[in-house]
């Protein structure tokens, strides 16, 4: 059996920046294994531009934003299989995959990036009643279809759900003709960007109606309709406020998973609240050498912090597979008081970088609160927000010498005055 | 009057198959008719998949006598037609010791039908054997013969078996007429006038208005809507028998039961409709079987639903299966309100049907009837050895398509290539479960409609959810400049 010092599994955003940092960090025998049959993930069907502001200081598309990294790998010379979808993984790091080409392979790996990324939620998680016509799609299906595909999904949308698919595609199929009717949104505020709303609804007069969600399907071969109705404070549909859009088409944006079913096999901590598992300050899982970045961590919002993210774990799992670096004990990060969850979870004090982002997400819209972070039950930061929002990732750098020792522990909150 | 055949049966769900399958072992021209896109595309595509031990129904009474039959059946049909059918044993929990008679009652009727190793348990006894079951349960009669089987597979295993033995599938295609000639029955439909000796109304929910096209005998099918919720693998093993609730006037009432391929389904409720032909489900009829559901088990994880849906029972007003020669139309045959157990009496209900059609006609066995068939092969339960054994001769099954089943290529492929082969996304759902999974299609979707309109030579515009009309595309890019 081949054995290589790392595998990546995924060779989306997430895969291609950690392979190309890991490589950078001194690791020669790395291997990307991807499932579709071009590298990039995801970002191949993103046409839309504000891609790369962080990470290259310029507008970029998806396409484009892929592209740069797929050139530091081939530049980087890193081998990676396409069409190969990897079938179960072990806590051994014994990685299975099969492939057209190769039939069924077994590799064994020291160390493993999971950069798997994610995927959206579909219709029947959320249990709308009514018929199963054709018409249907989530965000994401349809965006594949138009775009790399080259069709038309419909004529007249509604969208459910705010996150920023569904808010790019609202932008998208009108540009290609389609009426879009209207944005759903379950919760009192969008789970997408702000620019998206402003960009995609808002310039093209499209309407989006918070507290609202779909509570009827029509139409027997192909959509005919929704009805939608506003919901209360718990998110239940108020009788008599039912509202009928007929449409041919409904797309979902309503919440992204991360796919971590094989993660599974390993056996490590997950997450409940970000579906992902629960890493240490090197984005190391529960499972040693075992490392995970990207959307299967956790879902980001701007695809420049995860490759970022996914450069620290490439540079943390070359460190492992080239000197086995000191590990002592963790101290956990708790998410607090409007902070939903942080990752890293769990930091090691003694041997931590100088520096280590922690990436958050809050639970509601706040406005003009601080982010503190205490540590040992002392405040140490206190930062003034004006606007914090569930749909725009944040995060707070921790600096090694300004964390007491001994450390025993830190919390991540929201503070108002 | 010209005959195209000898027999034509109406309708491809597991009932027309099942009798098809059964005629295909004499030498009769046969066809079937079925007016969806493909067949398993009615009642046989939604229901609990449940073969029942047989000691619901009145002793005596069709329902008795060929849930029993059947039951008895299933192991040799499952092992000959290459399908999964599991012996997992059913449980009926009594909620309160007010339902005890009624409890002993059930138990009393299921000795009278026949059926072997029945027990009435107590709570605990039964919370030992399934520990996830509710405390409030006080007794329980456990069934071992109760099983579960996935309806696409029987169905679908029994239409391709039946159609290498010979009969012809004419899906896509509707009854709309029969008139009965001096010498048998002349059908029209929207394509073709066909002429039979012998015409058999497997037409589920339709049954009656086949009926009513020959015979002046009474008949009236009430569509009883079920809704159903099916939840994540990953809660598959929540429970491992079939969990039912003391029976009520309108059914079986609401169960809790691992699935032929390890999900966990909850369902039906039952409402009678008017529209036989959609089957929307409801935001009551879903939130009270939730509800309902939760009183079999603790903690329902109702959080990992990955899809709702709805299927409709066919109830005769009088209450029995109506199975047998029409007494006032020779040659007309008929298998009519066929509700549950209608799943686990097909493979019965096939043979006595094909028996007494086959006395009829004087028709002999033919010797070169086979009654095996293989499935496609499902490569992610295979050994990773003969996977890759498999992969080699047919690099397609390296290709995975459906991600959260892990379908391949290949195994798509195959399904639409079979004889009665799938020619929609729904029915490469059925065959292979591409698009089962908990994204629902989500990834797949682009992919499946690249390979069946490859497969088929038509365009992407044209590939269809399931009948004409669900098409998914409304366009080219192109096509719009």
């Amino acid at each position: 059996m081949k054995i290589h010092d790392l595998i990546v599994i995924g060779g989306g955003p997430a895969g291609l920046a950690a392979a190309v940092s890991a490589r950078r960090a001194g690791v020669q025998d790395i291997l990307i294994l991807e499932r579709d049959h071009v590298l990039g993930g995801i970002l191949n069907q993103c046409i839309h531009n504000g891609f790369g502001l962080h990470t290259f200081k310029e507008e970029l598309t998806g396409p484009e934003y892929a592209a740069r990294f797929i050139a530091q790998v081939k530049e980087e010379n890193i081998p990676y299989r396409l069409g190969a979808t990897v079938i179960s993984i072990s806590k051994e790091k014994l990685v299975t995959y099969v492939s057209r080409e190769e039939g069924l392979v077994q590799v064994q790996a020291k160390a493993l990036i999971l950069a798997m990324g994610c995927r959206e939620r579909p219709r029947g998680a959320l249990n709308i009643p009514g018929s199963r016509p054709a018409g249907i799609f989530s965000a994401g299906t349809a965006q594949r279809l138009m775009n790399i595909e080259g069709y038309q999904v419909g004529k007249e949308v509604v969208i459910l759900g705010s996150g920023d698919i569904g808010l790019i595609m609202a932008r998208r199929m009108t540009l290609e003709g389609a009426k879009v009717k209207v944005v759903a949104e379950l919760m009192p505020y969008s789970g997408g960007l702000k620019r998206n709303i402003v960009q995609c609804l808002d310039d093209f007069g499209i309407p989006l109606k918070l507290s609202h969600t779909v509570v009827e399907i029509h139409g027997k071969e192909r959509l005919t309709g929704v009805t939608l109705a506003r919901v209360d404070e718990n998110r239940r549909p108020i009788a008599g406020t039912e509202e009928y859009y007929a449409c041919d088409t409904l797309l979902l944006s309503v919440g992204l998973l991360p796919e971590n079913e094989l993660t599974r096999a390993l056996d490590v901590t997950m997450s409940r609240v970000t579906n992902g598992p629960e890493v240490d300050d090197r984005l190391q899982t529960d499972c040693e050498g075992v490392f995970a970045c990207g959307n299967v961590l956790h879902v980001h919002d701007l695809v420049d912090y995860v490759s970022e993210e996914a450069a620290l774990a490439g540079k943390n799992a070359a460190a492992y597979v080239l000197s086995q670096p000191a590990a002592g004990r963790t101290v956990d990060i708790t998410a607090d008081n409007g902070v939903r969850y942080t990752v890293p979870q769990k930091l090691d004090p003694e041997h931590m970088a100088d520096a280590v982002t922690v990436r958050f997400r809050v639970a509601d819209v706040y406005r003009d609160r601080y982010i503190c972070v205490y540590c040992n039950g002392e405040r140490i930061r206190r930062i003034k927000k004006r606007v914090l929002a569930p749909g725009e990732m944040e995060q707070v750098i921790l600096k090694k010498s300004e964390l007491k020792e001994p450390l025993q522990s830190i919390r991540i909150c929201t503070e108002v005055e | 009057m010209r005959k195209d055949y000898d027999v034509v049966v109406i309708g491809g769900g597991v009932i027309g198959c099942a009798v098809a399958r059964e005629l295909s072992r004499r030498a009769l021209r046969i066809c079937l008719i079925e007016k969806g896109e493909d067949v398993c595309s009615g009642t046989s595509k939604a229901n609990s998949g449940i073969v029942h031990a047989g000691f619901d129904a009145k002793p005596g009474t069709m329902k008795a006598k060929m849930n029993l039959l059947g039951s008895r059946m299933m192991p040799k049909l499952a092992e000959e037609l290459d399908i999964r059918f599991k012996r997992n044993g059913s449980l009926v929990l009594c909620l309160s010791e007010e339902g005890l008679p009624a409890l002993h009652e059930l138990y009393e009727r299921g000795v009278a039908n026949g059926v072997e190793g029945l027990a009435i348990l107590t709570g605990d006894e039964a919370r030992r054997k399934e520990p996830n079951l509710s405390g409030n349960a006080v007794a329980a009669l456990y069934a071992p013969t109760g099983g579960i089987i996935c309806p696409f597979e029987l169905t679908i295993a029994l239409a391709e078996n039946a159609c290498a033995n010979g009969v012809e599938f004419r899906r896509n295609e509707t009854v709309t007429g029969i008139s009965r000639e001096e010498d048998g029955y002349l059908i029209t439909t929207d394509h073709a006038l066909i002429g039979a000796n012998c015409v058999v109304n497997a037409a589920g929910v339709h049954a009656d208005e086949i009926h009513r096209m020959v015979s002046k005998l009474p008949m009236h099918i009430t569509a009883r809507k079920g809704d159903y919720c099916l939840l994540d693998k990953e809660v598959g093993g929540y429970v491992s028998c079939t969990v039912f609730q003391l029976p009520s006037a309108l059914g079986k009432g609401v169960l809790v039961t691992p699935t032929a391929h390890g999900n966990l389904l909850i369902g039906p409720t039952a409402t009678d409709v008017e529209d036989k032909e959609q089957t929307p489900t409801t935001a009551a009829e879903l939130s009270y079987l939730t509800k309902t559901a939760a009183l079999s088990v603790r903690d329902l994880p109702t959080r990992s639903v990955i899809t709702s849906f709805s299927g409709l029972r066919a109830h005769e007003d009088g209450g029995d299966f109506i199975i047998g020669e029409t007494p006032d139309a020779e040659n007309f045959f008929e298998a009519a309100g066929i509700e549950s157990p209608g799943l686990t009496s097909a493979p019965a209900i096939g043979c006595y049907l094909a028996d007494l059609i086959a006395k009829k006609l004087g028709a002999e066995e033919k010797a070169d009837f086979v009654p095996t068939r293989k499935a496609i092969p499902r490569l992610a339960e295979l050994p990773a050895e003969e996977r890759k054994a498999l992969i080699a001769v047919n690099p397609l099954y390296g290709s995975i398509v459906c991600r959260c089943e892990q379908i391949s290529e290949g195994e798509i492929v195959e399904a639409i290539r079979r004889p009665v082969g799938a020619v929609s996304l729904d029915g490469v759902k059925r065959r292979v479960r591409a698009g089962m999974g908990r994204c629902q299609a989500g990834f797949c979707t682009p992919r499946l409609m690249e390979i069946l309109s490859r497969e088929l030579h038509r365009p992407m515009e044209e590939i269809c959810k399931n009948v004409s009309g669900s098409e998914l595309l409304t366009g080219t890019m192109e096509g719009r400049k």
